[in-house]
């Protein structure tokens, strides 16, 4: 049986985080490089025979918990070190290693002419082994150690040039806000263990089935949850880090910040499916959350010139996507999207990568153009993965968004749907400015760079095409219309539970091939305007942005966000922490000596005569705790 | 005239000779050997550590009193004694190079270190409060002269004094509150016979010793208000002995306060846990935000210990067995990760400490990757980050919380180890991710100390992978609490 | 529940107030004449040289010390010889590692050179 060496899984990529630690410093980079990949190569080979295996079951047969051994055994307390294999943890045990092989494949000609090429990749293997357990732990605890693992490398990545004071700075808030985020995943986790006395998945699930819906607790449980899903998955209000972790080295942005560890958050959530679904509150909150975060995000990447930027608040808005559905109660269309995002966006990402690498690290895109005919692999693969986020059918992004689009109106509100297909159109038109500005037009390529613009060596391009060929068929698993069709979703939900009350909805074939159309015009109207604007009218951007400096000053510059997160919360944090040392720890108790009445004073002022230094005044801390702990327990 | 001489076991108390017998061999040894030989005393210190070890070995799973009921025999102490010693024995070997460094490497360093150790395991094992009392002098006298070894250092000198003063303060408080207690009890301190004595009509009394048993254990384990001599003295007081203070006077003063507390207060639980409630939460937090002002890299690590005092306060409210558990297992976690972080800074610092700004520490993970990783995992194990020991023991103390009913003091916790991951973090920002100031030149991997950092980081792992085995060693010593 | 703290408020108040009344009494009752002779040290007979509070060497200290520890152990030799008999082997063997360890005090301060003066 296959599914026994589940740990081989995380495992592989393990030994080649050992490996390359270890040795990597003495080893040529083509033998580091090939370590990496092959490490991951072969963790993808063995969810492949596992998925293979899975296959022949029976639906009903398709949760398997292997464990390997028990981590913490203590009486109520019983968690293991144990896998899970169902067709969720499966999906994304494939999207996960799957892409990171293509992306270890590619880091190996993008980052050749790095100094730190074996530190990279013994980083980005211990991401992979981390991600992977936490996408194939069958119980919260374990599920947390990758949680923490994976923002661990992510921090350590997005610093990995950290001879630049951005790079470390942007790692640091990486962290630190994901710490946020962990705190509520944290405390959720605790409530889960205190309501149920157990961290198992599958236990859990069960004992929550007999709560009734809406029960107060798991709507606390899903809401602590759902705030370290913010934190992982760059939701509002903790998006902050996301963009600013485009920092690292671009297969790390592909990697990491657009295909796996950033929607560990869906992953999370579609997992406690059967939580989330008992508890409406928590499921409007995720709703309203994603579709704010959706149009917030895609809005901001208007108007920003940076190429990784661009794609770095794409992926905010489109994990917004992510959430609405799962919102709805369509923790599949959710998934679903989160497959087909993995695959076009990073391949948008590598594709500016390749553009990097071409244009030796430029990445403002008021500094290309034209690039069309120097890289035509990139540009082929970089449009067709365009095509596929704008959802033009039939490319992948289509049937995933579409689905979305359609849940959010026939499941949820009105609302959701006006607010997504807002974001539609705006996704349309900032990825096709992104095309034309980098790829079209006339090239404003600097003059010592441009003599040198090359397309990438087939190491790079080989991976492109790949997932290039992903994101045009990769949306075929989930048909619409025919019934049956739609494997992805016949595969996926023996693993979800669905929310209770919504199996009335059924609208006819019309409605849904009407709903399609209507959303590939709002694309195509987006597309069409990024066009006029960039390619017709080149002169029409800055006229606009003139016309309307405010509006456009404050999407320019984020709406401030980190600017008020700085004022509001990281200032007053240091400011109190040097109050309260310098005032409170140091001169407080002195304070009160001095400020209080003339006896103490007195006395006070004749002990220093006796001491020197300041222990009378540690002597008085102690002092006025006893009279306190004393008062408080006789007087109470 | 008959006397009645009370039959008892030396065996029981094994460790406790061993451990003298050696220390008073290292003393006539250093007297009577001629001058300048002084490589024997660190052996002996480590043999006799050894040999107490076995001893405790042995005696596990005994489960009873000896010395007219004066001393416990029992896991709880057992367990603990096995901390203490593996606590001293780290000291030991961080200590060697260091003391030679400043030209200490005296014998009676060694000598006072088995005596302080002596010590601490009275205070796990006194079944009467003036066995604890007892305890308690013993080990604070042998600290406050380690505080004070570097006579010719005006710091150090200080951290002594400070600490003497402070330290006899505090414990005439914790004297004054057994005094009041044998009031209250009608005559006795047996800490078996409290509860039963401890009748209601001498609830106020009680009440009052109680306070003060707060403030003198609080004292020791650096509890906000009483937690203010703590950055002064670990920064003034050699490196190695403030590894020493940090955990095993922090390990050997929770010890005594969870075993008073819950053996002889059952019944009074409401009224002090509420007390350590709010101990704990001012301790957690001034702890936490004070230390992410800190430069000194010895002064961060003393607010550090403020704070991890207070998750231990934690585990004390939750007075449930989960959270005996915790305690025990978090205190040997924090004696691994502190005792490492010590170790490195002993080596970062080098000669006469010269290097102790956390400036310092910039640029360390380029040109001393070794030891920058082991100093990020202590770093990442005191935080609290998977799967180090040091989160399976947060991870106990809040579970225990919770289980408690305390979920506000769970949650006020976790954000407190939100908060501190800020400025262990920062750490490791600068080891990583910042270029060195200047060339910070070669590093004197001394044999021991090495030896040291390997052996913890391996125990912070391996215990935070494997608890289990710790897990069960624990509850079954927390068996001997009826009351929780 | 307070009005259980009234003993030892009375048991305070009583402590304060008698030594307050014994310092108010020799206060108020004695008479106060002042000289400077009067107020000049009594150094006997001598005019005093200097300023009271002077330092010692450390070295009284240490032979101070050891004076009382062995003092002790001396005075402690007495009660047990009047139990000698009912102790019997028991209490022999203990004296004797009481003894003992002392000693071992007396051969580490005699090895350091604590017991010599210069």
């Amino acid at each position: 049986m296959m599914m026994d060496y589940v740990w081989l899984i995380p495992l592989f990529p393990f030994v080649g985080f050992l490996i390359n630690g270890l040795l990597g410093k003495n080893l040529p980079k083509n033998v580091v490089g090939t370590i990496g990949s092959v490490a991951v190569g072969l963790s993808f080979l063995v969810t492949v025979c596992i998925f293979a295996q899975v296959l022949k079951l029976p639906p009903e047969a398709r949760h398997v918990e292997k464990v390997v051994f028990t981590w913490i055994a203590s009486g109520p307390l019983q968690v293991q070190a144990a896998f899970l294999i169902d067709p969720l943890s499966l999906i994304m045990l494939l999207i996960v290693s799957g892409v990171s092989t293509l992306i270890h494949i590619y880091s190996v000609s993008y980052m050749h002419d790095d100094d730190g090429f074996y530190r990279f990749f013994t980083y980005l293997n211990l991401f992979v082994a981390m991600m992977l357990i936490l996408v194939s732990a069958n119980n919260f605890l374990l599920m947390f150690v990758g949680w923490e693992g994976v923002g661990l490398c992510s921090y350590l990545l997005i610093g990995y040039y950290y001879e630049k004071q951005s790079a470390s700075d942007a790692g640091k808030k990486a962290f630190v806000v994901n710490r946020i985020g962990d705190f509520g995943f944290l405390l959720g986790m605790f409530l889960i263990f205190w309501t149920f006395g157990s961290l198992n998945f599958k236990e859990v699930f069960a004992l929550a089935s007999k709560y009734p819906v809406g029960s107060g607790v798991i709507t606390v449980i899903t809401l602590f949850l759902f705030i370290g899903a913010t934190g992982k998955s760059a939701q509002i209000p903790l998006y902050t880090w996301l963009p600013d972790a485009m920092e690292g080295p671009t297969p790390v942005s592909a990697l990491i910040h657009a295909a796996t560890m950033v929607t560990a958050g869906v992953y999370m959530v579609a997992r406690c499916s059967a939580l989330y679904s008992l508890a409406p509150i928590s499921l409007t909150v995720v709703a309203i959350i994603g579709a704010l975060t959706a149009i917030f995000a895609a809005t901001i990447g208007m108007a920003q010139f940076d190429i990784k930027r661009v794609l770095a608040y794409s992926t905010v808005s489109q994990l917004g996507y992510m959430f609405l559905a799962c919102g709805v109660g369509a923790y599949i269309s959710g998934i679903f999207h989160l497959m087909t995002h993995a695959f076009f966006k990073a391949l948008l990402f590598l594709g500016s990568g390749s553009v990097m690498h071409g244009l030796s690290g430029e990445l403002d895109m008021r500094k290309m153009g034209g690039l069309k005919k120097e890289m035509p692999i990139t540009y082929w693969t970089f449009l067709l993965a365009t095509l596929a986020i704008a959802g033009i059918f039939p490319f992948a992004g289509f049937f995933s968004k579409d689905e979305i689009l359609f849940h959010s109106l026939v499941d949820g509100k009105a609302i959701y749907w006006g607010i997504a297909t807002a974001a539609a159109f705006i996704t349309a038109f900032y990825m096709f400015r992104a095309v034309f500005m980098t790829f079209h037009g006339e090239s404003r390529v600097d003059h010592h760079v441009a003599h040198h613009v090359h397309e990438s060596p087939p190491l790079m391009t080989v991976p492109l095409m790949i997932l290039a060929g992903l994101s045009v068929v990769g949306g075929f698993v989930g048909m619409p219309l025919i019934e049956g069709a739609h494997v992805f979703r016949n595969f996926l939900s023996p693993a979800i539970t669905p929310v209770a009350h919504h199996a009335a909805a059924h609208p006819t074939a019309a409605f849904e091939i009407f709903m399609m159309v209507f959303s590939m015009a709002v694309a195509g109207l987006g597309i069409y305007t990024a066009y006029k604007m960039y390619i017709l009218f080149p002169d029409l951007p800055t006229a606009i942005c003139d016309k309307f400096r405010t509006i456009y000053d404050l999407v320019y510059h984020k709406y401030y966000v980190d600017e008020i997160y700085d004022t509001v919360v990281v200032e007053p944090i240091k400011e109190g922490s040097n109050i309260l040392w310098n005032v409170v720890d140091a001169k407080g108790v002195d304070g009160v000596v001095n400020g209080s009445a003339g006896i103490i004073a007195y006395l006070s002022a004749h002990l220093r005569k006796l001491e020197t230094g300041f222990v009378q005044n540690y002597a008085f801390a102690i002092l006025l705790g006893v009279v306190v702990i004393t008062g408080y327990l006789i007087g109470r | 005239m008959t006397l009645n001489i009370p039959s008892f076991n030396l065996a029981s108390i094994g460790p406790w000779i061993t451990l003298s017998i050696f220390a008073i061999a290292i003393l006539l040894a250093d007297a009577l050997s001629p001058k300048g030989n002084r490589t024997a005393a660190p052996l002996l210190a480590l043999a006799g550590l050894a040999v107490a070890g076995f001893q405790t070995i042995s005696l596990w799973g005994k489960n009873g009193l000896d010395f007219a009921r004066m001393v416990y025999v029992d896991n709880f102490s057992l367990f603990f004694y096995m901390v203490f010693i593996l606590g001293t024995a780290l000291t030991v070997l961080i200590s060697l190079q260091y003391l030679k460094d400043y030209g200490k490497n005296l014998a009676e360093y060694y000598a006072l270190l088995l005596f302080a150790t002596v010590g601490m395991m009275l205070m796990a094992a006194g079944a009467h409060l003036i066995m604890i009392f007892l305890g308690l002098e013993v080990m604070s006298i042998a600290v406050y002269v380690l505080a004070g070894l570097f006579r010719e250092d005006a710091r150090s000198n200080e951290a002594a004094l400070k600490y003497l003063v402070l330290g006899a303060f505090a414990s005439a408080f914790l004297l004054f509150g057994m005094a009041m207690l044998y009031g209250a009890a009608g005559g006795t301190l047996f800490l078996n016979d409290l509860p039963g004595r401890l009748t209601a009509g001498f609830k106020p009394l009680t009440l009052l010793a109680i306070a003060l048993l707060v403030v003198g254990f609080g004292f020791k384990v650096a509890s906000v208000p009483f937690h203010m001599w703590t950055p002064d003295v670990y920064e003034g007081a050699p490196t190695s002995v403030t590894a020493f203070m940090a955990v095993g006077v922090k390990t050997a003063a929770f010890a005594a306060f969870a075993r008073v507390f819950f053996l002889a207060f059952p019944t009074l639980m409401p009224d002090w846990t509420m007390v350590l409630w709010v101990l704990a939460v001012a301790t957690m937090t001034l702890g936490n935000v004070v230390a992410i002002a800190q430069t000194n890299i010895k002064r961060m690590l003393a607010y550090s210990s403020i704070a991890h005092a207070g998750y231990l306060l934690v585990a004390l409210v939750a007075a449930n067995q989960l959270g005996a558990v915790s305690l025990m297992y978090y205190l040997l976690a924090y004696t691994l990760m502190n005792l490492g972080a010590f170790g490195v800074v002993i080596l970062v610092g080098r000669k006469k400490d010269s290097y102790l700004s956390i400036y310092d520490y910039a640029g360390l993970g380029a040109q001393h990757p070794a030891l920058a990783a082991a100093m990020a995992l202590f770093m990442f194990a005191l935080a609290g980050i998977p799967p180090t020991a040091g989160f399976v023991g947060k991870f106990y103390i809040f579970s225990a919380a919770v289980k408690a009913g305390y979920i506000w003091l769970a949650i006020i916790g976790v954000m407190n180890s939100v908060v501190s991951v800020y400025y262990y973090l920062r750490i490791t920002v600068l080891m990583y991710m910042k270029p060195a100031e200047a060339d910070l030149g070669p590093i004197n991997f001394a044999p021991a100390v090495t030896a040291t950092l390997l052996l913890t980081a391996a125990g912070v792992v391996l215990i935070g992978v494997f608890p289990g085995f710790l897990y069960n060693l624990a509850l079954n010593s927390v068996k001997i609490f009826p009351g929780l | 529940m307070l009005i259980n703290y009234l003993p030892i408020l009375i048991y305070m108040l009583i402590a304060v107030g008698l030594l307050g009344v014994i310092v108010l009494l020799s206060e108020l009752l004695g008479k106060k004449t002042h000289t400077v002779q009067k107020d000049i040290p009594y150094e006997c007979g001598m005019d005093p040289i200097g300023d009271a509070r002077s330092r010692y060497t450390v070295r009284f200290y240490i032979i101070a010390m050891f004076f009382i520890v062995f003092d002790i152990e001396a005075i402690f030799l007495y009660p047990w010889g009047v139990v000698f008999k009912p102790l019997g082997w028991f209490g022999l063997v203990e004296m004797g590692v009481f003894i003992a360890i002392l000693a071992v005090g007396l051969a580490y301060v005699w090895g350091k050179g604590a017991l010599e003066w210069e």
